[in-house]
């Protein structure tokens, strides 16, 4: 981590925008899929929920829980971005944001620049490691719920 | 270090210190306490001080450091690295079994750290004081030696609500084991233990009462000398974890009359990877070793091995020499500096800090006991500790944010986590105002 860091490149106001306004943060009760995350090291939780039709294509995301700015921004900007995607889009996806908010090899490109660029506001996240945790939590949470079909009437 | 020409001798300053223990550790000295405790304290030059603390002038994120994290772990002083670099250049060579100068030297430094502590804590005996790796190393080496030695399926051990993890995980570990029942004393909304419920909770099967002395995560201090009163005579045996109060305020185990205390060395202004377990000579000389191997032993054969006497059977393997001996000019430090002045800098840190943090209108401080060491919790409406934490790093105020290794107590208070600001003996008002200008920044950020 570098000495001297402009915390604007992490707190963008966009950034801000979606943690004090988060989109898409609501309980879903007929969703096809959901998972609970948390990060225990600080007490963030979160619940993704997922609606996708019958070829497999997510129609509606959403999620609750309490969590940092980053956490809940990170969140927000995830269901607005995963609306029409194929579950492999998504985790094609989030092999992408995890580079960018790592700093790590980025994924070939698939046809997602304009999803990308609105994930870009996190990439200052990099250079705040200890925040990497926080960035991914609904990502990681979303992955879980794609491997974990609500069961047909629960 | 600048050192008043008045500093108090140790065992004067331990009897003035403001707390619960100090009226015990008075008692048949009450002459002690006529003249107004504190304010007989003079004031160190803090600037002075800090100059013995070489890391304090190393800017971050290109801003001074305004380091309030001390009850995490403490900064250390000139004297204390230097203690450890000339010991390593001079003195080092393994303890105990050499018959060359060097090692003699060395055992020599060694058990000079014990006479250190045990004047520091007024033991009885050096050989009460057994080095370990940390107070969390101490407090496991009770549960496992006392543990095994004196509990039985269905005896009871009573910690309270604001323990760190250390002083519940291994009881818990030996519930597992032993099948003990593990009671715990409530917290009320202030973050206090009150006596009442602590007493409530003891009884004929009570082996032994665990407590902290000062909550590292709320700042409260419990009043351990009446705790103790109160579970002797219900029989059990006392465990004080002293791993945040030795900094703040003079310990005397001797009138607590606790029977085992533990601290570690980082939190006092001295090394890591150094801890320290008091215990009565009685209690330590019944209890079995608690690991086995070299220097543990008086003499080994295949058939059967016979332990050493206090304090090498608690003892095994080659210990953190350097480290002790480094203790042990933290020890001199303080002592030299003046517990009592240190108390009394702290306080008014304390209150200043108090004062300018409840002016902050969407901030809540958790923990208002009327007893409390230097040490601030809070939480900001609608803002993260995290992100709160954040926006002060990058001011360069350090302060820990998350459960503080207490969820326990984050749950009592129903939330994640807090931020904790902690000040130590080197901290100045100005820093208080730092962290408040920075935490007037994050509400400007996140609150609206």
């Amino acid at each position: 981590m570098s000495e001297s860091l402009d915390l604007c490149d992490l707190y963008q106001e966009a950034i801000l925008d979606h943690g004090r306004h988060p989109r898409n943060r609501r309980a879903m009760s007929d969703c096809t899929h959901l998972a609970h995350g948390e990060n225990t090291s600080c007490g963030d939780e979160v619940v993704v929920f997922l609606k996708t039709d019958g070829e497999g294509v997510i129609r509606d995301v959403a999620f609750d829980g309490q969590s940092c700015a980053i956490a809940t921004a990170s969140a927000s900007l995830m269901t607005e971005v995963l609306i029409g995607k194929t579950s492999a889009q998504a985790k094609s996806l989030l092999d992408r944001f995890h580079a960018l908010v790592t700093g790590g090899e980025e994924a070939a490109v698939d046809g997602m620049e304009d999803e990308l660029e609105r994930l870009a506001m996190l990439s200052g996240v990099r250079d705040y490691p200890v925040r990497e945790k926080c960035a991914t939590l609904a990502w990681h949470t979303m992955l879980a719920a794609l491997e974990n079909p609500k069961a047909k009437g629960a | 270090m600048n050192t008043a020409p008045g500093a108090l001798q140790f065992r004067d300053v331990e009897k003035r210190v403001p707390n619960d223990n100090a009226l015990v550790v008075g008692e048949g000295d009450g002459a002690l306490f006529t003249d107004g405790l504190l304010s007989g304290a003079t004031p160190y030059d803090v600037e002075a001080v800090r100059a013995d603390f070489p890391i304090l002038h190393r800017p971050v994120r290109g801003r001074p450091l305004v380091y309030l994290d001390t009850a995490a772990s403490a900064q250390k002083p000139a004297q204390v690295i230097e203690a450890e670099r000339s010991f390593y250049a001079e003195d080092y060579a393994n303890i105990h079994r050499g018959l060359y100068f060097l090692s003699q030297r060395a055992t020599q430094r060694y058990d000079e750290a014990r006479r250190k502590v045990k004047s520091f804590l007024n033991a009885r005996h050096e050989h009460e004081i057994i080095f370990t790796r940390s107070a969390t190393e101490a407090i496991n080496l009770v549960a496992a030696s006392f543990g095994e030695a004196f509990l039985k399926e269905g005896d009871e051990v009573l910690i309270t609500g604001l323990e760190h993890h250390s002083n519940i995980v291994p009881w818990q570990m030996l519930r597992e084991k032993k099948g003990i029942v593990l009671k715990v004393a409530p917290l009320n909304d202030t973050g206090e233990v009150p006596l009442e419920d602590f007493t409530k909770l003891l009884g004929p099967r009570t082996r032994l009462a665990a407590f902290a002395q000062v909550s590292n995560a709320l700042g409260t201090v419990l009043p351990v000398a009446q705790l103790t009163r109160v579970a002797h005579a219900a029989g059990a045996k006392v465990l004080i974890d002293g791993a945040q109060s030795i900094v703040h305020m003079g310990t005397d185990v001797q009138a607590l009359d606790c029977d085992f205390l533990v601290f570690s060395g980082h939190k006092l202004y001295g090394p890591t990877g150094i801890g320290v377990l008091y215990g009565k000579e009685a209690l330590l000389d019944a209890m079995p070793p608690y690991q086995g191997g070299g220097d543990m032993i008086a003499n080994v054969t295949f058939e059967k091995t016979t332990f050493a006497p206090l304090p090498t059977k608690f003892e095994a393997g080659t210990p953190a020499i350097a480290q002790a001996v480094a203790l042990g000019a933290a020890i001199d430090y303080l002592t030299e500096l003046g517990i009592e002045r240190i108390v009394a800098h702290e306080a008014s840190l304390l209150d200043y800090a108090s004062r300018r943090l409840s002016a902050i209108k969407s901030l809540a401080i958790l923990g208002t006991a009327a007893e409390k060491a230097s040490v601030i919790s809070f939480i900001m409406h609608g803002v993260h500790p995290h992100d709160i934490a954040q926006v002060l790093d990058s001011r360069g105020v350090a302060v820990r944010a998350g459960h503080h290794c207490a969820q326990p107590v984050m749950a009592r208070f129903g939330v994640p986590a807090t931020v904790r600001a902690s000040f130590g003996l080197y901290n100045t008002t100005a820093e208080v105002d730092a962290l408040a200008e920075a935490l007037e920044r994050v509400e400007r950020l996140f609150v609206r």
